[in-house]
């Protein structure tokens, strides 16, 4: 078949194939449910569009009244998906450039949003309590475009990595990129790793360990690389310092287009989108370990080391983010391509609900504890414990 | 000038383009690529799984 005849959608091209390959014309169903993606970056305006209409200014907090109240009691409502496209059409599925354009159209809609946030905050009449309302509603889409940075970073094309940095801009973790697919993919499951949360570990013990970590670790990433090169880290090169270099512009033009009154907002959006991120990365390898072989090395990333989750609600919002296995088995994978797979943990709701989870450690704990636990045949020494854990531990035993 | 294949995503270093990005000139040698590199693009694979690309 030429070029010039290829067929442009998934869906055509498994109707095409059908003779050969497939029993039956396979359509994809969740095609258009990724564009509901695109509800996110609009909630300034959904925001802006409610208080207008009913004049009660509790609603600038919608963004985190949806994340975290409405989207959650949706995964239980919707219910779970396990199907998976038939590998037959994986290589085509992720050849239609449909699918990349429903990632591509959040960045747009993200930056829109973010300069009306800035107008509002500077010319519309809001009170310190609705400002900073309006600051934790934007940094929802700061918090999930970091996701959307994470779909397009792991791509090869140089250009969907320069838009990843550009999602990355609006909250300032454009290390996030270089941490992730250079350190994380490397270090998962691993004691090692600062994005890897350990059994007994709280959210908040996790969080400055991960935030401050996987800094550290981009920096000395871009380090040796640059030193290869025998260049010092201090250059344009530096990926880091070009997408931190954004964020200060990007900072720049608002507070100089719209005054000084919007830069403590855009911190606070800035810290609560990253926030929100870790708190994904808190609950994506909870307590999974990789073995060490013999050779000293650590065994190869396997289903079972992170939590999946197969709620419909989360994973059309996250792009498939929950089909965590297959996305470390296959980090090039497209998000439409990605597979359940059942030899992997599954998390007993979506990731909207298990982040409220977190939050509340007690809770996180009393759900979660017992499913690790589960998961190695109470065997805890197979387990990524941490370190304050482990002596609480020996010392109940001892007392025993 | 050998290639050598990421088996995970099929990246490939060839020793004649080396990869400057990653600070590896332009005829680098495998040899000279420390064992503890990581495939530039899927991070999964470090160098030493990496096979000969034919």
């Amino acid at each position: 078949m030429s070029a010039s005849a290829a067929p442009e959608t998934a869906e055509q091209i498994a109707i095409e194939h059908s003779e050969d390959e497939l029993p039956t014309a396979w359509r994809d169903p969740k095609r258009y449910a990724w564009l509901l993606g695109l509800i996110v970056p609009t909630l300034p305006f959904i925001t802006w569009g409610l208080v207008r209409a009913t004049g009660a200014g509790i609603l600038w907090y919608y963004g985190p009244l949806l994340v975290f109240g409405i989207f959650p009691l949706l995964d239980l409502m919707v219910g779970m998906d396990a199907r998976n496209p038939p590998d037959s059409v994986i290589r085509w599925l992720e050849q239609d450039r449909y699918y990349r354009w429903c990632t591509y159209l959040y960045l747009p809609i993200q930056y829109a949003g973010l300069v009306l946030a800035c107008w509002l905050w500077s010319h519309g009449h809001l009170s310190r309590f609705e400002g900073v309302g309006l600051a934790l509603t934007v940094s929802m889409v700061s918090g999930i475009a970091i996701n959307t940075a994470h779909e397009l970073g792991h791509k090869r094309a140089r250009s969907e990595r320069w838009l990843s940095r550009v999602a990355l801009a609006q909250s300032g973790y454009g290390h996030f990129f270089i941490e992730h697919n250079r350190g994380h993919h490397v270090r998962v499951a691993t004691p090692e790793d600062p994005a890897s949360a350990r059994l007994g570990e709280g959210f908040y013990a996790f969080l400055p360990r991960t935030v401050l970590g996987s800094l550290r670790s981009a920096w000395e990433l871009e380090r040796v690389r640059l030193g290869r090169q025998s260049s010092s880290p201090w250059t344009y090169r530096n990926d880091i310092l070009t997408a931190w270099a954004m964020t200060a512009v990007l900072y720049a033009v608002l507070v100089a287009t719209f005054g000084i009154v919007v830069l403590p907002y855009l911190l606070i959006q800035s810290v609560l989108g990253f926030c929100l991120l870790e708190a994904v990365n808190y609950l994506e390898h909870y307590g999974l370990l990789r073995q060490r072989r013999e050779d000293g090395r650590y065994e190869r990333t396997r289903p079972e080391h992170s939590w999946n989750s197969n709620s419909a609600a989360s994973n059309v919002l996250l792009y498939h983010l929950q089909r965590h296995s297959d996305h470390h088995a296959n980090p090039i994978r497209r998000y439409q391509a990605l597979r359940h797979v059942s030899e992997a943990p599954q998390l007993p709701t979506g990731y909207a609900g298990m982040i409220v989870l977190a939050v509340v450690p007690p809770l996180w704990r009393r759900v979660m504890d017992p499913r690790v636990l589960a998961h190695y045949d109470g065997d805890l020494r197979r387990a990524n414990v941490s370190p304050r854990a482990r002596r609480r531990l020996a010392r109940g035993a001892a007392a025993r | 000038m050998s290639r050598f294949r990421c088996p995970v995503c099929g990246y490939v270093y060839d020793e004649q383009d080396g990869n400057p990005r990653e600070g590896f000139a332009r005829g680098t040698p495998w040899s000279e690529v420390p064992d503890e590199w990581a495939c530039p693009d899927c991070g999964v694979r470090d160098k030493v799984d990496f096979e000969p690309d034919a």
